[in-house]
């Protein structure tokens, strides 16, 4: 390690050198910014599946355009909008197709717990507006109270929904009525509800009474062939008036994601342990190298004596900062990942280690590091030649 | 004397500290060191001589006075000019000062790489070679942790030597030495005027290496009273 750092450095690695010669202090350095990397790769993870489990109840339909109210930050926030809007947005010569979607949640009282379903509802001859999966299952869902259910809505046993029909549906009561679930999908937990549950309008009506056939939550649309769901939407925008909210299905989602990330505090808390772990990993590594720098005053004022500009001494401590960086990030990711696989596994919630974010904590790591290296250097003032005699 | 002499000190005050506080620490020193010479300051605690050694090393700021040095004036000069005129010096601490994360090769081979990127392996072959002079070329790869303090001491040595300066500023060297380890690194010293021309000023208070001066300077009370050259 020290003939490649001293081919890459073009130097003798003085900062390499000093840190492995006092080993206890190197893994105590290590073990702090292990420890600053695990807090950001953690909160970065959550933060990864908010932005997951909000896609998720996107990708569950298929549409160019969503309407929604102007108050409509998420999709299931929001107040209800006009289906009135529908038939004057197909007015629009570039829009094929819409159908109105509601949104509630609904709870399953079970023995083991009452569990949370996002619950939307349908036209179920709709079948072009859902994800190609789910389109065989929608026109089933026309007879009353026939409902299908996420296979993945948290605490739900594989083997209750293994063999779902007709003939052998699960039953549930809620909302005072009567549920016969006859068919699964693979949709996914989130922050908000254990999974999701999918109605035909009629059913979703009749369990949420005070709702109207008249005021959906949103409004789907698609476009006709070849037309650009931007500029159709802003056309629509244009017409429908300034208190709506007309986007693309991905515009929608981006904003989705914008919010809860920013404005909602399950967002807030993450990013603010993002600069949390960012702020204990420059004070460990601060502390460690301005403790460094204070140990070999002596040894500095002698290279200063023997000529050595202040850039050199700058440039070892920048070494130590990137090397504590590098080595402190290979444990801190290894943890991370682990604990990556006992969320998901103890939340189902979509913990993923990407590429990038790993190459971001890096790099963000060696930046932080870095800051710290630099804010020891002013210690480096002190080591006087003169007081060597 | 040659007419351009490496050393050339005239009129040297210094005081240390500010207001009421001020004191004068040198009083009026003027002074010449010959190229390749040894000289040796002299001089009771107190007296001074480590300081003339730092402000002739360029290690403090000249106050008042002029000390031209390898024809180049200190008082006045900037901080490039200083870190320049700084490799073209040779320092032995009392304190060896060797970096103890650094094997004696390692430490030997900062006092090269200050002159910038060379060639690698003719670096170490030198240390090797300066580290074999000083009699540990069977301790290359030691830590100071695991030397003796005079052979601490005679890395310290190796590294002020190593870079061929002009001149070498030493603060007691052979304190730490003994009689006969000392005496071998004075005529080391003594070598290198001879045959690189290499100038000497040392501090020492050690009485058994004074016969090898070329010339003794004694201060007290900051003031020089003696000068003393061999024949």
């Amino acid at each position: 390690m020290t003939r490649l750092l001293q081919r890459l450095l073009g130097r003798l690695p003085v900062g390499w050198l000093q840190l492995t010669h006092s080993r206890g202090r190197l893994a105590a350095a290590i073990a702090g910014v292990a420890f600053a990397n695990v807090l950001v790769l953690v909160q970065l993870g959550l933060a990864g599946a908010l932005n997951g489990t909000i896609v998720r109840g996107y990708a569950l339909f298929d549409a160019d355009i969503m309407i929604s109210a102007g108050d409509g930050n998420t999709m299931t926030d929001g107040s209800n909008v006009p289906r009135a809007l529908l038939w004057r947005a197909l007015a629009d010569p570039e829009v094929a197709d819409g159908v109105a979607l509601y949104v509630g949640t609904v709870t399953w009282s079970r023995e083991s717990g009452d569990t949370a379903l996002q619950t939307f509802g349908i036209d179920p001859v709709a079948t072009a507006f859902v994800r190609p999966v789910l389109a065989p299952i929608l026109p089933t869902l026309a007879v009353a109270d026939r409902a299908a259910i996420d296979r993945t809505t948290r605490r739900l046993e594989p083997e209750v929904v293994q063999d779902l029909s007709e003939a052998a549906p699960l039953r549930f009561e809620t909302e005072g009525r009567a549920l016969s679930v006859t068919s699964a999908f693979t949709g996914g937990v989130g922050f908000t509800a254990d999974g999701y549950l999918l109605l035909s309008d009629q059913t979703f009506l009749a369990l949420f009474a005070r709702r109207s056939s008249g005021a959906p939550n949103h409004i789907l649309l698609r476009t006709v062939p070849g037309a650009d769901p931007a500029v159709v939407a802003a056309r629509l925008k244009a017409r429908l008036g300034p208190d709506l909210r007309v986007r693309t299905m991905a515009a929608a989602i981006a904003a989705d994601q914008r919010y809860q990330g920013t404005q909602r505090p399950t967002g807030i808390i993450f990013n603010f342990g993002v600069i949390i772990g960012v702020l204990v990993g420059l004070v460990i590594v601060y502390q460690v190298l301005s403790t460094d720098v204070a140990d070999h005053l002596r040894e500095y004022a002698t290279f200063k004596a023997l000529g050595y500009p202040s850039g050199y001494f700058i440039g070892v401590i920048l070494e130590e900062a990137l090397i504590l960086a590098s080595l402190g990030f290979v444990p801190g990711f290894l943890i991370a990942s682990g604990l990556y696989l006992a969320l998901h596994a103890a939340t189902a919630l979509p913990l993923e280690m990407t590429l990038a974010t790993a190459v971001a904590v890096l790099l963000g790591t060696m930046v932080a590091c870095a800051l710290a290296g630099i804010l020891a250097t002013r210690r480096l003032a002190a080591a006087d030649p003169a007081e060597l005699f | 004397m040659q007419a351009d002499p490496p050393i050339r000190v005239t009129g040297l005050n210094h005081w240390f500290g500010s207001g009421e506080a001020r004191k004068q620490a040198i009083f009026d020193v003027s002074l010449e060191v010959d190229r390749g010479s040894l000289t040796i300051l002299m001089g009771p605690s107190g007296s001074g001589k480590t300081t003339v050694l730092t402000l002739m090393g360029r290690l403090r700021d000249v106050q008042d006075g002029s000390v031209c040095l390898l024809g180049e004036e200190l008082n006045g000069a900037g901080a490039t000019a200083q870190v320049a005129l700084r490799r073209r010096l040779g320092f032995i601490f009392q304190a060896h000062n060797l970096h103890d994360s650094l094997t004696a090769r390692q430490n030997v081979l900062m006092g090269l790489e200050v002159h910038g990127r060379g060639d690698k392996d003719g670096y170490q072959r030198a240390a090797d070679h300066v580290l074999g002079l000083v009699g540990l070329g069977e301790r290359l790869d030691y830590l100071p942790g695991n030397l003796s303090g005079g052979q601490k001491q005679r890395v310290a040595v190796a590294r002020a030597l190593v870079g061929n300066p002009e001149i070498v500023f030493a603060d007691e060297p052979t304190a730490a030495l003994d009689k006969a380890s000392g005496r071998t690194v004075v005529e080391m010293l003594k070598a290198l005027g001879r045959e690189r021309g290499t100038t000497t000023v040392m501090v020492t208070h050690d009485s058994r290496i004074l016969d090898l001066a070329d010339a003794i300077i004694t201060l007290e009370e900051g003031q020089i009273t003696r000068r003393e050259e061999s024949s």
